[in-house]
Protein backbone atom coordinates (compact mmCIF):
# COMPACT_ATOMS: atom_id res chain seq x y z
CA UNK A 1 0.00 0.00 0.00
CA UNK A 2 1.51 3.12 -0.76
CA UNK A 3 0.66 6.15 1.28
CA UNK A 4 0.55 9.50 -0.01
CA UNK A 5 0.20 12.34 2.25
CA UNK A 6 0.18 15.93 0.54
CA UNK A 7 0.22 19.20 2.03
CA UNK A 8 -0.90 18.39 5.83
CA UNK A 9 -2.05 20.86 8.17
CA UNK A 10 -3.80 20.01 11.58
CA UNK A 11 -4.50 22.53 14.09
CA UNK A 12 -6.54 22.28 17.35
CA UNK A 13 -9.15 24.97 19.48
CA UNK A 14 -6.83 25.79 22.25
CA UNK A 15 -10.05 26.33 24.32
CA UNK A 16 -11.46 29.12 26.49
CA UNK A 17 -9.38 31.68 25.54
CA UNK A 18 -10.30 31.72 21.58
CA UNK A 19 -7.20 30.68 19.06
CA UNK A 20 -5.68 27.62 17.72
CA UNK A 21 -2.36 25.61 17.67
CA UNK A 22 -1.18 24.67 14.95
CA UNK A 23 0.05 20.86 15.51
CA UNK A 24 1.21 19.64 12.01
CA UNK A 25 1.98 22.17 9.05
CA UNK A 26 2.69 21.57 5.81
CA UNK A 27 3.41 17.78 5.85
CA UNK A 28 3.65 15.59 2.47
CA UNK A 29 5.01 12.60 2.54
CA UNK A 30 5.10 9.60 0.26
CA UNK A 31 5.72 5.91 1.65
CA UNK A 32 6.46 3.16 -0.50
CA UNK A 33 4.32 -0.31 -0.02
CA UNK A 34 6.45 -2.43 2.25
CA UNK A 35 8.45 -0.22 3.70
CA UNK A 36 9.43 0.29 7.21
CA UNK A 37 9.23 3.98 8.53
CA UNK A 38 10.60 5.25 11.55
CA UNK A 39 9.46 8.72 12.62
CA UNK A 40 11.02 10.49 15.33
CA UNK A 41 10.86 14.12 17.00
CA UNK A 42 10.65 16.52 19.86
CA UNK A 43 8.03 15.34 22.55
CA UNK A 44 4.67 17.10 21.91
CA UNK A 45 5.41 17.61 18.38
CA UNK A 46 2.78 16.02 17.03
CA UNK A 47 3.47 12.32 16.47
CA UNK A 48 0.53 10.67 17.26
CA UNK A 49 -1.76 13.39 15.71
CA UNK A 50 0.14 12.32 12.39
CA UNK A 51 -0.79 8.67 13.31
CA UNK A 52 -3.97 9.47 14.27
CA UNK A 53 -4.72 11.36 10.89
CA UNK A 54 -3.34 8.56 8.66
CA UNK A 55 -5.56 6.34 10.86
CA UNK A 56 -8.91 8.26 10.12
CA UNK A 57 -9.41 8.45 13.42
CA UNK A 58 -8.95 12.42 13.24
CA UNK A 59 -9.67 14.80 10.49
CA UNK A 60 -6.69 17.16 8.76
CA UNK A 61 -7.32 20.56 9.20
CA UNK A 62 -6.61 20.77 5.57
CA UNK A 63 -4.07 18.73 3.35
CA UNK A 64 -4.97 14.90 1.91
CA UNK A 65 -3.82 11.28 2.56
CA UNK A 66 -4.13 8.61 0.39
CA UNK A 67 -3.59 4.91 0.45
CA UNK A 68 -3.00 3.69 -3.35
CA UNK A 69 -4.73 6.49 -4.46
CA UNK A 70 -7.95 6.66 -2.28
CA UNK A 71 -8.77 9.29 -0.31
CA UNK A 72 -8.95 8.03 3.59
CA UNK A 73 -12.02 9.58 4.44
CA UNK A 74 -12.34 7.39 8.11
CA UNK A 75 -11.17 4.30 9.45
CA UNK A 76 -10.00 1.96 6.61
CA UNK A 77 -10.00 -1.89 7.56
CA UNK A 78 -6.74 -1.94 5.54
CA UNK A 79 -4.64 -0.52 8.80
CA UNK A 80 -4.16 -1.04 11.77
CA UNK A 81 -2.60 0.44 14.74
CA UNK A 82 -0.31 -0.32 17.70
CA UNK A 83 -0.96 2.29 20.64
CA UNK A 84 1.90 2.31 23.71
CA UNK A 85 -0.46 1.55 26.34
CA UNK A 86 -1.41 -1.48 24.33
CA UNK A 87 -5.03 -0.52 24.87
CA UNK A 88 -6.30 -4.12 25.06
CA UNK A 89 -9.78 -4.74 26.24
CA UNK A 90 -9.27 -6.28 30.56
CA UNK A 91 -12.62 -7.88 30.04
CA UNK A 92 -11.74 -10.07 27.07
CA UNK A 93 -9.39 -13.05 26.81
CA UNK A 94 -6.20 -13.27 24.75
CA UNK A 95 -7.86 -14.66 22.37
CA UNK A 96 -10.90 -12.67 22.32
CA UNK A 97 -8.78 -9.44 21.76
CA UNK A 98 -6.65 -10.98 19.20
CA UNK A 99 -10.08 -12.07 17.39
CA UNK A 100 -12.10 -8.56 18.13
CA UNK A 101 -11.61 -7.10 14.53
CA UNK A 102 -13.43 -10.31 13.15
CA UNK A 103 -16.23 -9.83 15.66
CA UNK A 104 -17.05 -6.26 14.22
CA UNK A 105 -17.35 -7.82 10.94
CA UNK A 106 -19.79 -10.77 12.44
CA UNK A 107 -17.20 -13.22 11.42
CA UNK A 108 -18.74 -16.54 12.91
CA UNK A 109 -17.02 -17.41 16.33
CA UNK A 110 -15.49 -20.53 15.17
CA UNK A 111 -13.63 -19.34 12.24
CA UNK A 112 -12.36 -16.24 14.60
CA UNK A 113 -11.41 -18.15 17.46
CA UNK A 114 -9.40 -20.31 14.51
CA UNK A 115 -7.99 -17.21 13.16
CA UNK A 116 -6.91 -15.52 16.43
CA UNK A 117 -5.30 -19.15 17.71
CA UNK A 118 -3.22 -19.65 14.59
CA UNK A 119 -1.66 -15.57 15.89
CA UNK A 120 -0.98 -17.14 19.41
CA UNK A 121 0.96 -19.72 18.16
CA UNK A 122 3.18 -17.46 15.89
CA UNK A 123 3.53 -15.04 18.44
CA UNK A 124 4.34 -17.25 21.45
CA UNK A 125 1.45 -16.85 23.25
CA UNK A 126 0.42 -20.37 23.75
CA UNK A 127 -0.90 -21.59 26.69
CA UNK A 128 -2.25 -17.78 27.45
CA UNK A 129 -4.68 -17.92 25.25
CA UNK A 130 -7.76 -17.72 28.08
CA UNK A 131 -5.83 -15.64 29.96
CA UNK A 132 -6.84 -11.97 30.49
CA UNK A 133 -4.63 -8.91 29.61
CA UNK A 134 -3.36 -7.75 33.44
CA UNK A 135 -1.86 -11.83 33.62
CA UNK A 136 0.33 -11.09 31.03
CA UNK A 137 3.67 -9.16 30.71
CA UNK A 138 4.33 -5.83 29.06
CA UNK A 139 6.04 -7.88 25.87
CA UNK A 140 3.26 -10.36 25.49
CA UNK A 141 0.55 -7.93 25.82
CA UNK A 142 1.73 -6.01 23.15
CA UNK A 143 2.23 -9.34 20.69
CA UNK A 144 -1.71 -9.46 21.39
CA UNK A 145 -2.00 -5.74 20.36
CA UNK A 146 -0.07 -6.43 17.01
CA UNK A 147 -2.58 -9.82 16.31
CA UNK A 148 -5.15 -7.75 16.88
CA UNK A 149 -3.87 -5.39 14.62
CA UNK A 150 -2.86 -7.48 12.09
CA UNK A 151 -5.31 -10.20 12.04
CA UNK A 152 -7.86 -8.41 9.92
CA UNK A 153 -4.94 -8.09 7.16
CA UNK A 154 -4.23 -5.16 7.82
CA UNK A 155 -1.44 -3.77 4.95
CA UNK A 156 -0.53 -0.32 6.73
CA UNK A 157 0.76 -1.29 10.16
CA UNK A 158 0.58 2.17 12.31
CA UNK A 159 2.48 1.71 16.03
CA UNK A 160 2.91 4.73 18.52
CA UNK A 161 5.71 4.67 20.29
CA UNK A 162 4.97 0.62 20.76
CA UNK A 163 7.71 -0.23 22.63
CA UNK A 164 7.98 2.87 24.86
CA UNK A 165 7.08 1.16 28.40
CA UNK A 166 8.85 -1.53 28.21
CA UNK A 167 12.21 -2.30 30.20
CA UNK A 168 15.18 -2.47 27.27
CA UNK A 169 15.56 -5.99 27.27
CA UNK A 170 12.29 -6.78 26.40
CA UNK A 171 12.26 -4.07 23.78
CA UNK A 172 15.08 -5.13 22.02
CA UNK A 173 13.31 -9.08 21.71
CA UNK A 174 10.18 -7.32 20.72
CA UNK A 175 12.48 -5.00 17.74
CA UNK A 176 13.52 -8.63 16.81
CA UNK A 177 9.86 -9.90 16.92
CA UNK A 178 8.81 -6.69 14.70
CA UNK A 179 11.18 -7.15 11.91
CA UNK A 180 10.17 -10.64 11.64
CA UNK A 181 6.69 -10.04 11.28
CA UNK A 182 7.05 -7.52 9.27
CA UNK A 183 9.37 -9.98 6.85
CA UNK A 184 6.30 -12.17 7.00
CA UNK A 185 3.13 -9.84 6.53
CA UNK A 186 5.39 -7.22 4.01
CA UNK A 187 2.95 -4.67 5.08
CA UNK A 188 3.93 -0.98 5.66
CA UNK A 189 5.07 0.05 8.79
CA UNK A 190 4.95 3.79 10.59
CA UNK A 191 6.80 3.39 13.64
CA UNK A 192 7.14 6.39 15.94
CA UNK A 193 9.39 6.22 18.79
CA UNK A 194 11.47 8.80 20.71
CA UNK A 195 14.41 6.55 20.80
CA UNK A 196 17.23 6.84 17.94
CA UNK A 197 19.02 3.58 18.35
CA UNK A 198 15.43 2.22 17.60
CA UNK A 199 14.47 4.22 14.79
CA UNK A 200 17.70 3.46 13.06
CA UNK A 201 17.75 0.09 13.77
CA UNK A 202 14.11 -0.61 12.51
CA UNK A 203 13.43 1.51 9.90
CA UNK A 204 14.42 1.19 6.42
CA UNK A 205 14.00 5.31 6.21
CA UNK A 206 13.62 7.80 9.82
CA UNK A 207 11.35 10.79 9.42
CA UNK A 208 12.37 13.38 11.84
CA UNK A 209 10.15 16.27 12.73
CA UNK A 210 10.49 19.79 13.88
CA UNK A 211 9.29 20.96 16.89
CA UNK A 212 5.39 22.08 16.88
CA UNK A 213 4.20 23.30 14.39
CA UNK A 214 5.68 19.87 13.10
CA UNK A 215 6.98 19.54 9.80
CA UNK A 216 9.44 16.75 8.25
CA UNK A 217 12.75 18.31 9.60
CA UNK A 218 14.70 15.58 7.68
CA UNK A 219 14.12 12.68 5.95
CA UNK A 220 16.73 9.29 5.72
CA UNK A 221 17.11 6.94 4.29
CA UNK A 222 18.77 3.78 6.16
CA UNK A 223 21.33 2.11 3.86
CA UNK A 224 22.83 -0.64 6.12
CA UNK A 225 21.07 -4.15 5.49
CA UNK A 226 19.54 -6.19 8.06
CA UNK A 227 20.04 -7.53 10.42
CA UNK A 228 21.69 -4.54 11.69
CA UNK A 229 24.70 -4.20 14.19
CA UNK A 230 23.76 -1.34 16.66
CA UNK A 231 27.68 -0.84 17.55
CA UNK A 232 29.25 -0.37 14.11
CA UNK A 233 30.74 3.20 12.89
CA UNK A 234 27.93 3.16 10.23
CA UNK A 235 24.97 2.85 12.71
CA UNK A 236 26.91 5.77 14.44
CA UNK A 237 26.40 8.08 11.44
CA UNK A 238 22.90 7.58 11.46
CA UNK A 239 22.68 8.03 15.11
CA UNK A 240 24.97 11.10 15.02
CA UNK A 241 23.02 13.08 12.67
CA UNK A 242 20.07 12.52 14.19
CA UNK A 243 20.74 13.09 17.79
CA UNK A 244 22.18 16.69 16.02
CA UNK A 245 18.65 16.86 14.82
CA UNK A 246 16.96 16.94 17.90
CA UNK A 247 19.13 18.92 19.97
CA UNK A 248 19.00 21.54 17.26
CA UNK A 249 15.43 21.08 17.63
CA UNK A 250 15.40 21.41 21.64
CA UNK A 251 17.52 24.57 21.45
CA UNK A 252 15.19 26.28 19.10
CA UNK A 253 12.56 25.37 21.09
CA UNK A 254 10.86 28.51 22.89
CA UNK A 255 12.35 28.37 26.27
CA UNK A 256 14.86 26.60 25.41
CA UNK A 257 14.66 22.80 26.49
CA UNK A 258 11.10 22.18 27.58
CA UNK A 259 11.14 18.73 28.04
CA UNK A 260 14.30 18.72 30.07
CA UNK B 1 -8.97 -17.80 74.16
CA UNK B 2 -7.92 -17.44 70.46
CA UNK B 3 -11.17 -16.96 67.93
CA UNK B 4 -10.06 -17.68 64.59
CA UNK B 5 -10.79 -14.59 62.82
CA UNK B 6 -13.52 -15.08 60.47
CA UNK B 7 -15.62 -16.50 63.36
CA UNK B 8 -15.17 -13.07 65.09
CA UNK B 9 -18.29 -11.18 63.43
CA UNK B 10 -20.43 -13.92 64.55
CA UNK B 11 -19.01 -14.03 68.21
CA UNK B 12 -20.31 -10.44 67.92
CA UNK B 13 -23.16 -10.28 67.07
CA UNK B 14 -24.14 -13.42 69.28
CA UNK B 15 -22.85 -11.49 72.31
CA UNK B 16 -24.78 -8.20 71.57
CA UNK B 17 -27.53 -10.36 71.39
CA UNK B 18 -27.01 -11.94 74.39
CA UNK B 19 -26.42 -8.51 76.40
CA UNK B 20 -29.53 -7.29 75.08
CA UNK B 21 -31.12 -10.70 75.99
CA UNK B 22 -29.73 -10.89 79.90
CA UNK B 23 -31.24 -6.26 80.30
CA UNK B 24 -34.21 -7.85 79.58
CA UNK B 25 -34.03 -10.92 81.89
CA UNK B 26 -33.00 -8.58 84.32
CA UNK B 27 -35.91 -6.39 83.73
CA UNK B 28 -34.10 -2.95 82.66
CA UNK B 29 -36.25 -2.50 79.52
CA UNK B 30 -40.25 -3.31 79.19
CA UNK B 31 -40.40 -6.61 77.53
CA UNK B 32 -43.36 -5.90 75.65
CA UNK B 33 -42.07 -2.34 73.95
CA UNK B 34 -38.25 -3.71 73.22
CA UNK B 35 -39.06 -7.74 73.53
CA UNK B 36 -35.59 -9.71 74.36
CA UNK B 37 -34.30 -11.75 71.16
CA UNK B 38 -35.91 -14.82 71.86
CA UNK B 39 -39.21 -13.48 71.95
CA UNK B 40 -38.53 -12.12 68.48
CA UNK B 41 -37.36 -15.54 67.37
CA UNK B 42 -40.88 -16.94 68.85
CA UNK B 43 -42.61 -14.60 66.83
CA UNK B 44 -40.91 -15.29 63.35
CA UNK B 45 -41.82 -18.90 63.69
CA UNK B 46 -45.32 -18.04 65.08
CA UNK B 47 -45.51 -15.56 62.06
CA UNK B 48 -43.88 -18.61 59.42
CA UNK B 49 -46.65 -21.18 60.69
CA UNK B 50 -49.96 -19.31 61.53
CA UNK B 51 -49.05 -15.80 59.54
CA UNK B 52 -50.22 -12.59 59.94
CA UNK B 53 -53.46 -11.63 59.85
CA UNK B 54 -54.24 -15.72 60.31
CA UNK B 55 -53.01 -17.77 57.46
CA UNK B 56 -50.81 -15.47 55.69
CA UNK B 57 -47.43 -16.89 55.93
CA UNK B 58 -44.41 -15.06 56.54
CA UNK B 59 -42.51 -16.57 54.14
CA UNK B 60 -45.15 -15.56 51.21
CA UNK B 61 -44.96 -12.25 52.86
CA UNK B 62 -41.14 -12.23 52.00
CA UNK B 63 -41.53 -13.73 48.23
CA UNK B 64 -44.51 -10.99 47.45
CA UNK B 65 -41.96 -8.33 48.77
CA UNK B 66 -39.39 -9.61 47.01
CA UNK B 67 -41.43 -9.47 43.48
CA UNK B 68 -41.88 -6.07 43.89
CA UNK B 69 -38.39 -5.01 44.84
CA UNK B 70 -37.29 -7.24 41.52
CA UNK B 71 -40.30 -5.17 39.35
CA UNK B 72 -39.20 -1.87 40.65
CA UNK B 73 -35.28 -2.65 40.04
CA UNK B 74 -35.84 -4.19 36.81
CA UNK B 75 -37.26 -0.85 35.50
CA UNK B 76 -34.60 1.22 37.06
CA UNK B 77 -32.14 -1.00 35.09
CA UNK B 78 -34.02 -1.06 32.03
CA UNK B 79 -34.12 2.74 31.88
CA UNK B 80 -31.50 4.07 34.44
CA UNK B 81 -28.68 1.93 32.18
CA UNK B 82 -28.99 3.06 28.81
CA UNK B 83 -29.41 6.69 30.16
CA UNK B 84 -26.30 6.64 31.98
CA UNK B 85 -24.79 5.38 29.30
CA UNK B 86 -26.04 8.09 26.94
CA UNK B 87 -25.50 10.53 29.58
CA UNK B 88 -22.23 9.46 29.91
CA UNK B 89 -21.16 10.05 26.52
CA UNK B 90 -22.77 13.30 25.64
CA UNK B 91 -21.68 16.49 27.58
CA UNK B 92 -24.60 18.47 25.69
CA UNK B 93 -27.20 15.56 27.19
CA UNK B 94 -25.68 15.89 30.78
CA UNK B 95 -25.74 19.84 30.71
CA UNK B 96 -29.34 19.73 29.80
CA UNK B 97 -30.19 16.80 31.94
CA UNK B 98 -28.18 17.30 34.92
CA UNK B 99 -30.36 20.14 36.85
CA UNK B 100 -33.67 17.95 36.19
CA UNK B 101 -32.16 14.69 37.88
CA UNK B 102 -30.82 17.07 40.64
CA UNK B 103 -34.03 18.37 41.63
CA UNK B 104 -35.91 14.61 41.45
CA UNK B 105 -33.50 12.71 43.40
CA UNK B 106 -34.13 14.49 46.34
CA UNK B 107 -37.23 14.01 46.89
CA UNK B 108 -38.35 10.84 48.97
CA UNK B 109 -39.97 8.30 47.42
CA UNK B 110 -42.57 8.55 50.42
CA UNK B 111 -43.77 11.88 48.39
CA UNK B 112 -44.54 10.58 45.61
CA UNK B 113 -46.87 8.07 47.02
CA UNK B 114 -50.35 9.77 46.85
CA UNK B 115 -49.60 10.21 42.85
CA UNK B 116 -47.85 6.44 42.73
CA UNK B 117 -51.68 5.65 44.03
CA UNK B 118 -53.55 8.23 41.40
CA UNK B 119 -51.29 7.25 38.11
CA UNK B 120 -51.32 3.18 39.11
CA UNK B 121 -53.63 2.39 41.26
CA UNK B 122 -53.48 0.71 44.53
CA UNK B 123 -50.76 -3.10 43.27
CA UNK B 124 -47.86 -4.09 42.26
CA UNK B 125 -47.31 -1.46 39.89
CA UNK B 126 -47.46 1.31 42.72
CA UNK B 127 -45.06 -0.40 45.02
CA UNK B 128 -42.47 -0.99 41.73
CA UNK B 129 -42.88 2.50 40.92
CA UNK B 130 -42.17 3.67 44.80
CA UNK B 131 -39.15 1.07 44.44
CA UNK B 132 -38.03 2.72 40.78
CA UNK B 133 -37.73 5.85 42.24
CA UNK B 134 -35.28 4.10 45.21
CA UNK B 135 -32.96 2.31 42.08
CA UNK B 136 -33.09 4.49 39.52
CA UNK B 137 -31.01 7.46 40.47
CA UNK B 138 -27.98 5.68 41.60
CA UNK B 139 -27.98 3.47 38.80
CA UNK B 140 -27.63 6.46 36.97
CA UNK B 141 -25.06 8.27 38.08
CA UNK B 142 -22.96 5.41 39.02
CA UNK B 143 -23.17 4.47 34.93
CA UNK B 144 -22.34 7.96 34.00
CA UNK B 145 -19.27 7.83 36.31
CA UNK B 146 -18.06 4.59 34.82
CA UNK B 147 -18.29 6.12 31.18
CA UNK B 148 -16.91 9.32 32.32
CA UNK B 149 -13.79 7.28 33.49
CA UNK B 150 -13.66 5.12 30.70
CA UNK B 151 -9.89 5.08 28.74
CA UNK B 152 -10.41 7.12 25.64
CA UNK B 153 -7.82 4.78 24.12
CA UNK B 154 -9.73 2.15 24.19
CA UNK B 155 -12.86 3.28 22.25
CA UNK B 156 -10.10 4.40 19.95
CA UNK B 157 -8.58 0.99 20.06
CA UNK B 158 -12.21 -0.12 19.00
CA UNK B 159 -12.61 2.06 15.98
CA UNK B 160 -9.42 1.25 14.28
CA UNK B 161 -11.19 -2.43 14.89
CA UNK B 162 -13.93 -1.49 13.34
CA UNK B 163 -16.14 -1.28 15.56
CA UNK B 164 -19.49 1.47 14.81
CA UNK B 165 -21.23 3.57 17.35
CA UNK B 166 -23.44 1.10 18.24
CA UNK B 167 -20.84 -1.82 18.84
CA UNK B 168 -18.65 0.95 21.05
CA UNK B 169 -21.49 1.50 23.26
CA UNK B 170 -21.80 -2.61 23.40
CA UNK B 171 -18.68 -4.04 23.31
CA UNK B 172 -16.52 -0.77 24.90
CA UNK B 173 -18.42 1.55 27.20
CA UNK B 174 -20.32 -1.06 28.77
CA UNK B 175 -18.31 -3.25 29.79
CA UNK B 176 -15.58 -1.19 30.39
CA UNK B 177 -18.06 0.93 32.78
CA UNK B 178 -19.86 -2.12 34.25
CA UNK B 179 -17.97 -2.76 37.90
CA UNK B 180 -19.20 1.44 38.27
CA UNK B 181 -22.60 -0.27 36.92
CA UNK B 182 -22.73 -2.74 39.27
CA UNK B 183 -22.13 -0.40 42.59
CA UNK B 184 -24.92 1.57 41.33
CA UNK B 185 -27.04 -1.65 40.89
CA UNK B 186 -25.80 -2.22 44.87
CA UNK B 187 -26.58 1.16 46.03
CA UNK B 188 -29.90 1.13 43.74
CA UNK B 189 -31.44 -2.09 45.17
CA UNK B 190 -29.81 -1.11 48.72
CA UNK B 191 -32.06 1.95 48.60
CA UNK B 192 -34.76 -0.41 47.11
CA UNK B 193 -35.34 -2.73 49.68
CA UNK B 194 -35.13 0.03 51.99
CA UNK B 195 -38.19 2.08 50.38
CA UNK B 196 -40.05 -1.37 50.38
CA UNK B 197 -42.21 -0.38 53.46
CA UNK B 198 -42.89 2.96 52.23
CA UNK B 199 -43.48 0.88 49.02
CA UNK B 200 -46.14 -0.81 50.74
CA UNK B 201 -47.79 1.99 52.14
CA UNK B 202 -49.71 2.37 48.99
CA UNK B 203 -51.68 -0.71 49.78
CA UNK B 204 -51.51 -4.21 49.16
CA UNK B 205 -54.22 -5.80 47.30
CA UNK B 206 -53.20 -9.32 47.91
CA UNK B 207 -53.02 -9.04 51.22
CA UNK B 208 -49.27 -9.76 51.41
CA UNK B 209 -45.64 -7.92 51.68
CA UNK B 210 -43.39 -7.74 54.65
CA UNK B 211 -43.92 -3.92 55.25
CA UNK B 212 -47.86 -4.52 55.02
CA UNK B 213 -47.36 -7.47 57.30
CA UNK B 214 -45.21 -5.20 59.91
CA UNK B 215 -48.20 -2.29 59.61
CA UNK B 216 -50.92 -5.30 60.64
CA UNK B 217 -48.74 -5.84 63.53
CA UNK B 218 -48.14 -2.41 64.42
CA UNK B 219 -52.54 -2.22 64.25
CA UNK B 220 -52.40 -5.06 66.62
CA UNK B 221 -49.97 -3.75 68.80
CA UNK B 222 -47.40 -6.50 68.62
CA UNK B 223 -44.00 -5.70 68.25
CA UNK B 224 -42.77 -8.32 68.53
CA UNK B 225 -43.99 -9.54 65.15
CA UNK B 226 -42.78 -5.74 63.82
CA UNK B 227 -39.00 -6.60 65.14
CA UNK B 228 -39.79 -10.16 63.21
CA UNK B 229 -40.61 -8.26 60.08
CA UNK B 230 -37.54 -5.56 60.46
CA UNK B 231 -35.23 -8.63 60.93
CA UNK B 232 -36.37 -10.54 58.18
CA UNK B 233 -36.05 -7.24 56.30
CA UNK B 234 -32.43 -6.75 57.37
CA UNK B 235 -31.07 -9.86 56.60
CA UNK B 236 -32.48 -10.62 53.20
CA UNK B 237 -31.43 -6.96 52.38
CA UNK B 238 -27.96 -8.02 53.33
CA UNK B 239 -28.12 -11.55 51.25
CA UNK B 240 -29.23 -9.56 48.04
CA UNK B 241 -26.18 -7.44 48.59
CA UNK B 242 -23.79 -10.50 48.62
CA UNK B 243 -25.22 -11.19 45.73
CA UNK B 244 -24.29 -8.34 43.39
CA UNK B 245 -21.28 -8.29 45.41
CA UNK B 246 -20.30 -11.59 44.07
CA UNK B 247 -21.42 -10.79 40.61
CA UNK B 248 -19.47 -7.27 41.31
CA UNK B 249 -16.03 -9.07 42.25
CA UNK B 250 -16.34 -11.69 39.49
CA UNK B 251 -16.18 -8.65 37.32
CA UNK B 252 -13.57 -6.90 39.00
CA UNK B 253 -11.05 -10.35 38.94
CA UNK B 254 -10.54 -10.33 35.02
CA UNK B 255 -9.27 -6.55 35.73
CA UNK B 256 -7.14 -6.55 38.39
CA UNK B 257 -3.42 -8.35 39.40
CA UNK B 258 -4.51 -11.27 41.00
CA UNK B 259 -2.40 -12.41 44.64
CA UNK B 260 -0.59 -14.78 43.82
N1 LIG C 1 -7.59 16.40 20.67
C1 LIG C 1 -6.73 17.41 20.91
N2 LIG C 1 -7.21 18.63 21.26
C2 LIG C 1 -6.37 19.65 21.50
N3 LIG C 1 -5.03 19.56 21.44
C3 LIG C 1 -4.50 18.38 21.12
C4 LIG C 1 -5.32 17.23 20.85
N4 LIG C 1 -4.51 16.19 20.54
C5 LIG C 1 -3.26 16.66 20.64
N5 LIG C 1 -3.24 17.97 20.97
C6 LIG C 1 -2.06 18.80 21.13
O1 LIG C 1 -1.25 18.61 20.00
C7 LIG C 1 0.10 18.60 20.35
C8 LIG C 1 0.78 17.36 19.81
O2 LIG C 1 0.29 16.21 20.48
P1 LIG C 1 0.78 14.75 20.10
O3 LIG C 1 0.46 14.50 18.68
O4 LIG C 1 0.20 13.83 21.08
O5 LIG C 1 2.35 14.87 20.31
P2 LIG C 1 3.46 13.72 20.35
O6 LIG C 1 2.79 12.41 20.08
O7 LIG C 1 4.45 14.12 19.33
O8 LIG C 1 4.07 13.76 21.70
C9 LIG C 1 0.18 18.69 21.86
O9 LIG C 1 0.52 20.01 22.21
C10 LIG C 1 -1.22 18.38 22.30
O10 LIG C 1 -1.53 19.13 23.45
MG1 LIG D 1 2.55 10.73 21.31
Amino acid sequence: MTLHISSLHKSFAKGVATGTVNVLSDISLSIDAGSFVSIIGPSGCGKSTLLRLIAGLARPTSGTIQLDGELISGVSEKTGFVFQSYALFPWLTVVDNIAFPLAMKNVPKAQRRAQAMEYVGRFGLSGFERSYPVELSGGMQQRVAIARSLIDNAEVLLMDEPFGALDSQTRSCMQQFLLEVWRQTCCTILLITHNIDEAVYLGQRVICLTQRPARVGDDIPVEVPYPRDVTSDEFNVYRRRILRFLDREHSAAPGGNPSC
Amino acid sequence: MAIPQRYERIVCIALLLGMWELVSAAGLVNPVLIPPPHRIVQAMLELLLNGLPAGKLLHRHCLESLLRVAAGFAAALAAGLPLGLALGRSARLRTLCTPLIEIVRPIPPLAWIPLAILWFGIGLQSAAFIIFLGCFFPIVLNTVTGVLTVDAILIDAARVCGADDRRIFTRVLLPAAWPSVCTGMRIGLGIGWMTLVAAEFTGVKSGYGLGYMIMTARDIQRPDYVLAGMALIGVVGFLLDMLLQALQQRVIATREPRAV
